[in-house]
């Protein structure tokens, strides 16, 4: 896919240079890139998600300049960032909230990738280098919100370490070991801080991977057809420089509304309380991007099933190009798949609902009594795990599916990519 | 350069090749199994600097003076980042709690079991001592001076997070708890002070 180069060094001092370090005909090649020319809005994700790694990296670096990594002052210094540090107040929602609108963009990349078969293959193993890149997230995002060292913090801390208390036999050591003591203190603090700085850097390097493997392989379109001809091209920029840049403004006028209006809409109260290792909350929930795993979690009542449980349900993203049999790669051209997903979509927004609220609380009214958030998220966790076995299996052997178009110039003349 | 190098290959083939071949696998095996010993040693260090330090093991433990506590009373004490539940039971928390059938509980242990002789070598089942944090994900449990929580309908402690419910004796009884709130080693030093740790 990558094709042969099309620099040509016009100056002498051009011409020097590719000779000896051939970085602006690395450059350039990359920029103009052939990508499909049927590539939609979805497609824009990409060019959000690098910005907002750009964006944390940035604040985060900052923020660690003012941050003190000390179960006595950590609390204080963040406040002190937010109140006294020239542009604090800034800084710090925008690294906040930044998180939280990083997590908004890659669950949108990733079902878009779902959507239009992005997984399939020649592209395996770019989904699979980006189920990584999620994993290295949701690890970045849980050790970020220990740093402020409120009451959700700790608490937050104290719930996932435990996971690992559950393992047998060596639970109990391992959760020592991750804690540097009996319980979630200051070692814990700290090295949650040293691994918080060093995450985004494997990240990047996962990113690296990422984008080069979507061009060796090419990019996916909506109509998950093969690129055949030029004539199915155009050059990412300017084209899809310019249509990136217009939803990043978009997406930066939303990012500014939070920032700027509700920057404590997303995160919790009870973290501006002071960690208190004697008190816990009446009710610990974490971010609202990992409420559907919470909901997992507690869906069985048992704590090592459900811990099994929530694992499973990341791990098994990463078989799925494998679980999925079907021959088409976009679900526009599925008719029953493309249900089965929009069904997907809704259990996982049910699923965070579920995760938002108390198991035994009645989520449902229904005269006396009701259905409760924990039968629920039952019912939705059973449907989560079902569309990835049997459902997508089972859709590629018995799905018929609708005739796709010739090429993708030919779908755009026809008015159906 | 390009002579000594002819040279060398014309070596290798004279002869002794195989024997030459066989050579350079054991010295392969030697340099990566000396290798791979050194990455360990050096990795052990690197991994083991985790665990709790020498410091923080030392704080393990803390010293708890009963004598204040009255009946139907429950004090928190602080030990390794967590509370330790010390409750003064009434009559018929005790009596509840030796009335239940010790078959039916998830993890069956007797109220009995649940103490250590005090300083005259009997056991005192007034004094409940247990470290006061929930089994399933590490909550701190309500059930201060009595108030259990209205939801739970054992009359002991509850655990907000995930609904837990736990006994007048500390033994789980329903929600997703695996065991019973956990005895905590400790000792009675006099009639007055308990050592946990």
């Amino acid at each position: 896919m990558s094709g042969h180069s099309t620099y040509e060094p016009k100056y002498a001092a051009e011409k020097w240079l590719d000779k000896r370090l051939p970085i602006v005909r690395m450059g350039v090649d990359f920029m103009g890139f052939p990508s499909p020319r049927n590539l939609n809005y979805w497609y824009a994700f990409g060019g959000i998600l690098t910005l907002c790694l750009i964006s944390q990296i940035i604040t985060g670096i900052i923020l660690a300049m003012h941050y003190t990594p000390h179960v006595d002052m950590a609390f204080d210094s963040v406040q002190r960032i937010k109140r006294d540090v020239p542009f604090g107040w800034l800084l710090q929602p925008m690294h906040a909230v930044g998180a939280a609108m990083f997590f908004l963009a890659v669950y949108i990349h990733m079902l878009r990738g779902v959507f239009y078969g992005s997984y399939k293959a020649p592209r395996e193993l770019l989904w699979v280098i980006g189920c990584l890149i999620y994993l290295a997230m949701m690890a970045t995002g849980f050790l970020g919100y220990t740093l402020p060292w409120g009451q959700m913090s700790f608490w937050g801390a104290t719930v996932i370490t435990g996971f690992f208390g559950a393992i047998p036999i060596v639970g109990e050591s391992l959760q020592q070991w991750l804690l540097g003591g009996f319980s979630v203190g200051n070692p814990t603090l700290q090295r949650f801080f040293s691994l918080h700085y060093l995450l985004p850097f494997i990240i990047c390097a996962l990113v690296g991977l990422h984008v080069w493997a979507v061009h060796h392989v090419g990019q996916n379109n909506p109509i998950g057809i093969d690129v055949k001809k030029k004539q199915d091209t155009l050059p990412f920029h300017p084209f899809y420089t310019m249509k990136d840049a217009f939803a990043i403004v978009v997406f930066l006028m939303i990012f500014a509304m939070f920032v700027f209006y509700l920057p404590d809409a997303l995160g919790h109260a009870d973290n501006y309380q002071r960690a208190n290792p004697m008190v816990t909350p009446p009710h610990i929930v974490p971010e609202w991007y990992f409420l559907p795993f919470y909901a997992i979690l507690r869906a069985v009542p048992s704590k090592l099933f459900g811990i099994i449980l929530m694992f499973a349900a990341i791990a098994v993203m990463f078989i799925l190009p494998w679980i999925d049999t079907a021959k088409v790669r976009s679900m526009r051209f599925r008719p029953i798949a493309r249900w089965c997903f929009i069904i997907f979509l809704f259990m996982c927004f049910v699923l965070g609902w579920c995760g938002a609220n108390s198991p035994s609380q009645i989520a449902i009214h229904m005269g006396e009594k009701g259905i409760t958030f924990s039968t629920i998220s039952r019912i939705a966790t059973l449907y989560y795990f079902a569309f990835f076995i049997p459902i997508l299996p089972l859709l590629g052997w018995f799905e018929k599916t609708k005739k796709l178009p010739k090429s993708i110039t030919h779908a755009i003349h026809e008015g159906v990519a | 350069m390009s002579d000594k190098f002819a040279d060398n290959s014309g070596y290798a083939h004279e002869g002794h090749g195989d024997d030459e071949h066989t050579r350079r696998d054991f010295i392969y095996i030697a340099t990566g199994a000396a290798a791979a010993v050194g990455a360990g040693a050096l990795a052990w260090p690197l991994v083991t600097q985790m665990s709790a330090a020498a410091d923080t093991r030392a704080a393990g433990f803390v010293e708890i003076d009963i004598s204040q506590v009255e009946e139907g009373q429950q004090i928190k004490v602080l030990w390794r980042g967590k509370p330790v539940f010390i409750r003064y039971r009434t009559q018929k928390e005790i009596e509840e709690a030796d009335a239940v059938d010790v078959s039916t509980l998830r993890d069956p242990q007797t109220d009995d079991e649940r103490f250590v002789p005090n300083f005259s070598g009997k056991i005192n089942k007034k004094l409940l001592v247990m470290v006061g944090v929930c089994t399933h994900f590490g909550c701190i449990p309500y059930g201060e001076q009595g108030k259990v929580d209205p939801q739970s309908s054992f009359g002991g402690w509850y655990c907000p997070c995930h609904g837990s419910e736990y006994d007048t004796s500390g033994r789980i009884r329903k929600g997703p708890a695996p065991l019973n709130l956990l005895i905590p080693e400790y000792k009675y030093i006099s009639e007055t002070v308990i050592k946990v740790g």
